[in-house]
């Protein structure tokens, strides 16, 4: 049984107060909480076996790359790939993008088409822009429409034989939509083009399953749900991670070095150089077993439940408008009041104690879509309540005659 | 008025105020007063960097005085701007470089002054201040 009190228990920082007030933390999407279960497991960390890993014959660095390697793990069934290898861990979203992008500057050749979505985050357009500057290859970008979905047929009709990878966001940060990648995937692969999955937004609400979508390139970050800043997970088919070189020179991705030359490491180490965020992998196999403690499937209905609620509320409102009306949506809601700038309102709501985020949410190519300089974005989950809500729709009427 | 008189006019004022809210709606005020700028500069060169609202601020030297107008998208971002103008308007630019600003603090607008706050508070005094110390050049 969900029982949101108990829940919010497992959270130390949801009873704090911001400004004199409870806090309500609705920037969610930018970066989760963390409950006590996942910082009992970073303390015990550093109070118990911190040791670098792989290197050691001692005790303390068997116990750290064992836990460290038990979280890959939890992280490969979590995805449910294939194989353990196929886990590398990263610094995050960005790392990992970053690394697939390195990869393919080896593989693709002028006049090959990369396509990505009009929904993306900085984080997976960028990379693919130096890409294409280093290869010669061409960006192409899968529009979107005024519901802030993206419109397939225009997809299909990029797609040709030249497209050598596609690249979209499971669910958009700005605006929550949920992009139809099942498809996506299937159309790409018939081509015979990659295809990675941003999973940042996702992986806070949805459980993917690597295998049955037959995706290429999975990434998220362990900060978006309930894990620790700095962590990160890329999962890539064995086939491709064998076949891209080393992103990082440097310790523990190598097999043998001598001057004249270096044979790489297995995967995962090929692609994981140097001392990684050891607590920090720990931590991010905690928090996916936290989440799954409580369930996906109870968090995603939870969550919808919180989105209704606040959406019909938020309709009430004369004068706001909601950016990203997908019928497929996760718990993000992005909206304006009229004539008045986001930060405004962000600031006003900030001294309720009300968190949100202002601003183009890393994502431009959106605000421009919609020509705004950015919106509001409250995201939930699924430790907060109606009550919260109903405190951002009296914060947002409070704003609102401040303001205007 | 000197610099430093203004400002005491200025924390005089926001000591009437109870709480945050009567600050914020007093600013949203200034704000909405602030005498617009020019259209013709509202232009990227006239964009202080650093804020999340858009900024823009122009000086212009009368009788070795500096004049600042300037606008935002944002108003509570105005009314910040609205306050700093009222106090560098129509001083030289010996006095506005050293103004001393700790009187921002006094009228509780302190949480502004963070060096990474998206507002770029600390931006604006900084191009208000280069305004200065340009013209002081030139004065020279
Ligand atoms: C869709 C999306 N992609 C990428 C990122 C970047 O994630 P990170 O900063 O953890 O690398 C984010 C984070 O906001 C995101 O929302």
């Amino acid at each position: 049984m969900f029982n949101i009190n108990e829940i919010r228990k497992d959270f130390p920082i949801l009873s704090r107060t911001v400004n004199g007030k409870p806090l309500v933390y609705f920037d969610n999407a930018a970066t989760s909480q963390t409950p006590q279960q996942v910082i009992d497991v970073i303390v015990d960390y550093y109070s118990n076996y911190n040791a670098n890993i792989h290197r050691g014959v001692h005790s303390l660095s068997q116990e750290a790359t064992d836990k460290y390697e038990q979280a890959r793990h939890t992280i490969q069934k979590h995805f449910n790939a294939k194989h353990a290898h196929e886990i590398i861990f990263t610094s995050g979203t960005t790392h990992g993008i970053n690394l697939v992008a390195n990869g393919f500057s080896s593989i693709l050749k002028a006049g090959d088409d990369i396509l990505v979505s009009a929904l993306e985050h900085h984080s997976n357009i960028v990379p693919w822009q130096m890409l294409c500057e280093r290869t010669g290859a061409n960006l192409k970008v899968i529009p979107m429409n005024q519901e802030g979905e993206l419109v397939i047929p225009e997809f299909d009709a990029l797609l040709s034989k030249n497209t050598k990878l596609v690249f979209v966001n499971h669910v958009s940060n700005a605006l929550g939509t949920i992009n139809p990648i099942e498809y996506i995937i299937k159309q790409a692969h018939l081509v015979g083009a990659a295809v990675l999955i941003d999973g940042a937004q996702s992986t806070p609400h949805i459980k993917p399953d690597v295998q049955a979508l037959d995706v290429d390139f999975y990434v998220a970050s362990a900060h978006k749900m309930c894990g620790p800043t700095g962590q990160g997970m890329l999962y890539g088919k064995e086939s491709w991670l064998k076949k891209l070189p080393p992103y990082q020179g440097g310790g523990e991705m190598i097999a043998e070095v001598t001057f004249e030359k270096t044979t790489y490491a297995e995967l995962p180490h090929k692609f994981e150089a140097g001392t990684p965020n050891i607590c920090g992998g720990i931590a991010f196999g905690a928090a996916i077993d936290y989440m799954n403690t409580i369930g996906f499937d109870t968090i995603a209905s939870y969550e919808n439940e919180l989105l209704v609620y606040a959406t019909k509320q938020l309709q009430n409102i004369e004068g706001l408008t909601i950016y990203g009306t997908s019928k497929q949506k996760t718990s993000v809601i992005s909206f304006n009041l009229d004539g008045i700038h986001p930060y405004d309102v962000g600031t006003i709501l900030d001294k309720l104690g009300i968190a949100v985020r202002t601003g183009h949410h890393c994502a431009q190519p959106i605000m421009d879509f919609y020509s705004i300089p950015g919106t509001v974005r409250a995201s939930f989950a699924f430790y907060n309540t109606k009550e919260e809500i109903d405190a951002l729709i009296t914060g947002i009427k409070k704003a609102k005659m401040m303001l205007s | 008025m000197s610099i430093e008189e203004i400002q005491n006019e200025i924390i005089d004022e926001f000591s009437m105020f109870e709480d945050w809210e009567e600050r914020y709606q007093y600013m949203i005020d200034l704000g909405k007063d602030l005498p617009l700028i020019d259209d013709q500069y509202k232009t990227d060169n006239n964009i202080i960097k650093g804020c999340q609202s858009k900024v823009w601020v122009h000086a212009e030297l009368k009788d070795d005085k500096i004049e600042f107008t300037a606008d935002s998208d944002a108003i509570i971002t105005k009314g910040i701007i609205a306050i700093l103008i009222r106090v560098f308007s129509n001083q030289s630019p010996k006095d506005i470089i050293d103004a001393n600003m700790d009187f921002i603090d006094e009228i509780g607008l302190k949480e502004h002054l963070s060096p990474t706050r998206a507002n770029g508070l600390v931006s604006m005094i900084k191009q208000l201040k280069m305004y200065a110390i340009a013209y002081q050049t030139q004065l020279k």
